[in-house]
């Protein structure tokens, strides 16, 4: 109820009234996901394995004879949690190097930018696999991994904005009047750019998902029998050369139904918010 | 002139500086691993004395740290990439062995996504505002939320299970087989980037359609195709190169999804499967393979953008 009416405030086409529809539904499955379960994820009923839709089986099995439709809602939490762990990290970690950058200028703002430059080289999900080669499969090495790949993207929007508030007169009253350099970059000018920070994170949090996803896919990160999408399409592969591709699909759809709108939303955010300045 | 020169050594010291920096960074990741680090890398295997040997040679673990660096990356310039455990080759040949298929399944893709990527965002830019502009969008959209294996799996159960055209597992024998084995992998990997080249091409089109001097240059009734060849498109692949050369170390580390999807023996599936069965050393030359890729693609297309946009090169090379 209260999703609808923060869709209809948000204004926007109907593509994206849709996409906010479907990530407030996807966190409501995600927070309620147990008690919306029908049946364990995790017990292989092997008398019903690659069984198709039905009454007992909302969609069907897996291989190893698991519920499919419970497996999509438990699922949701381990798939939403390790991106939402990847963002967090990141946007704090960029915010703080981009207005440390930004404030200092001078010779630290060059290194900084040097080193994010190098950081850009190491894609997320190549340094997520190489963390997991360090410490072993799961989730949170190669979230901690991404969180500093994620950084550049983040610091070097903050760092642009921070630079071109910073010379505003505002900037200089608050100096004048004496409050503290942190007071009047985290408390003053870091509200101010905000709004396009967070337009940035709903976008990167949708690639964030995609590489955990895609991690879990290649055996390297959550490990069944835990259940999180990436995993299922893993596990749903050799049925699908049978001709049964039901159990990996409908885990792929879901990946791509939240990232659709991911980037939708992020991205009408951030138009909105270039449409208010220029 | 000169000006360029200068404005491309610097690029090129600057490349040289870069690879310095992340090839100490790929290098010293191995320390972070919990333990002894001569330990972590023979984890789990008994190896013969020669392959001991061996990694004492590569990483000289009784050497001051920088001596360690040095033994290691003068190694690594010569080829030296150390011993695989797995395999019981040097890491070298496995990688000589993978490479051409891994080769194979980039240069097919990048040409799809050039012709596709590119053909798509010009038709968006043209017809926007049209059914068939919207439909480009549309597209767009939903491809760059297409990950590589979500279309693995759609393109193996339908156009190779149900309908059987292509073959859905392995890399095949003999040039055509090959080609044949490597469509849908190909295709797979190349929708996310066609939908992020095809909005990338789309936005720079419309950017140059709305300038000034293609209302003029249409006002002194130059054709429309002329005009959109030489004045919009010409202009316009700057940001393209600029982007497709952002796009390479993503494409890179996607072969290991969509190889490891198709059952292909490449580079890709073999860092997964190097990752999974603790073969450290081969881990970290790709690693630092794609990085270095990275560094050098983006390098180059810095130093042909001059070429691809004089007005950069009037400016003084500057940036």
């Amino acid at each position: 109820m209260s999703a609808l009416s923060w869709a209809r405030r948000i204004g926007g086409g109907p593509l994206l009234r849709a996409c906010v529809l479907v990530l407030a539904l996807f966190v409501l499955v995600s927070l309620l996901a147990p008690w919306l379960a029908p049946q364990d994820p995790t017990f292989g009923d092997l008398g019903n394995t690659l069984v198709g839709p039905g009454a007992g089986h909302w969609l069907g099995t897996d291989k190893g004879g698991h519920d499919t439709f419970s497996a999509l809602i438990e699922g949701t939490r381990t798939s939403l949690v390790g991106p939402l762990a990847v963002v967090l990290f990141s946007t704090l970690l960029g915010i703080a190097v981009g207005l440390f950058s930004a404030w200092r200028g001078g010779w630290i703002d060059t290194v900084l930018g040097r080193v994010l430059d190098i950081l850009f080289a190491f894609p997320a999900l190549l340094l997520a696999i190489l963390a997991v080669a360090l410490f072993g499969k799961g989730l949170t090495a190669p979230v901690l991994a991404m969180a500093v790949a994620y950084t550049p993207y983040t610091a070097r929007l903050v760092r642009g904005l921070a630079a071109q508030e910073k010379v505003r007169p505002y900037i200089a009253a608050y100096q004048v009047q004496g409050h503290s350099s942190v007071f009047v970059a985290l408390r003053r000018l870091l509200p101010t750019i905000m709004p396009t920070v967070l337009a940035q994170s709903t976008v990167n949090f949708g690639y964030a998902l995609l590489d955990l996803a895609a991690l879990s896919f290649l055996g390297l990160g959550v490990q069944p029998p835990t259940p999180d999408w990436g995993a299922m399409i893993n596990q749903g592969q050799a049925a699908v050369l049978e001709g049964q591709p039901l159990s990996a699909i409908v885990p792929a759809v879901a990946v791509v139904l939240v990232v659709v709108a991911f980037n939708v939303v992020g991205e009408h955010l951030g138009d909105r918010l270039a449409g208010r300045e220029s | 002139m000169t000006s360029v020169m200068t404005a491309a050594l610097r690029r090129l010291l600057g490349m040289a500086a870069t690879l310095l920096v992340t090839s100490f960074l790929v290098f010293s990741s191995l320390y972070l691993a919990p333990g002894d680090p001569a330990a972590f890398l023979v984890r789990g295997r008994s190896p013969s004395p020669d392959e001991l040997a061996a990694i004492r040679q590569q990483y000289g673990f009784n050497d001051p740290f920088p001596v360690r660096y040095w033994h290691w990356l003068d190694g690594v310039l010569h080829g030296d990439f150390g011993r695989s455990y797995l395999f019981h080759q040097s890491v070298g040949e496995v990688l000589w062995s993978r490479l051409p298929a891994t080769l194979l399944l980039v240069g097919v893709s990048t040409l799809m996504i050039a012709v596709v990527g590119i053909g798509a965002g010009i038709v968006g830019a043209l017809r926007r505002g049209t059914r068939t502009g919207s439909a480009v969008l549309l597209l767009v959209t939903v491809g760059a939320a297409v990950p590589s294996f979500v279309a693995a799996i759609v393109l193996r159960s339908v156009l190779g299970v149900k309908l059987g055209w292509f073959p859905t597992i392995g890399n095949g024998t003999g040039v055509l087989d090959r080609l044949h084995h490597v469509v849908l992998p190909a295709i797979a990997l190349s929708v996310t980037f066609m939908a992020l080249v095809t909005r990338v091409t789309r936005s720079a089109m419309l950017d140059e359609l709305r300038r000034e001097h293609v209302e003029v240059a249409l006002s002194r009734g130059l054709p429309r195709g002329t005009v959109i060849r030489r004045h919009v498109l010409r202009n316009a692949l700057g940001p393209i190169t600029t982007v497709c050369g952002l796009l390479v170390s993503g494409m890179l580390v996607s072969t290991a999804i969509v190889e490891t999807a198709f059952g292909m023996s490449g580079v890709g599936s073999l860092l997964v499967q190097c990752v999974d069965e603790l073969d450290f050393q081969v881990v970290q030359a790709i690693v630092l393979l794609v990085v270095a890729a990275f560094v050098v693609v983006n390098t180059a297309v810095d130093l042909v953008y001059p070429l691809i946009d004089p007005r950069v090169r009037a400016a003084g090379g500057a940036r």
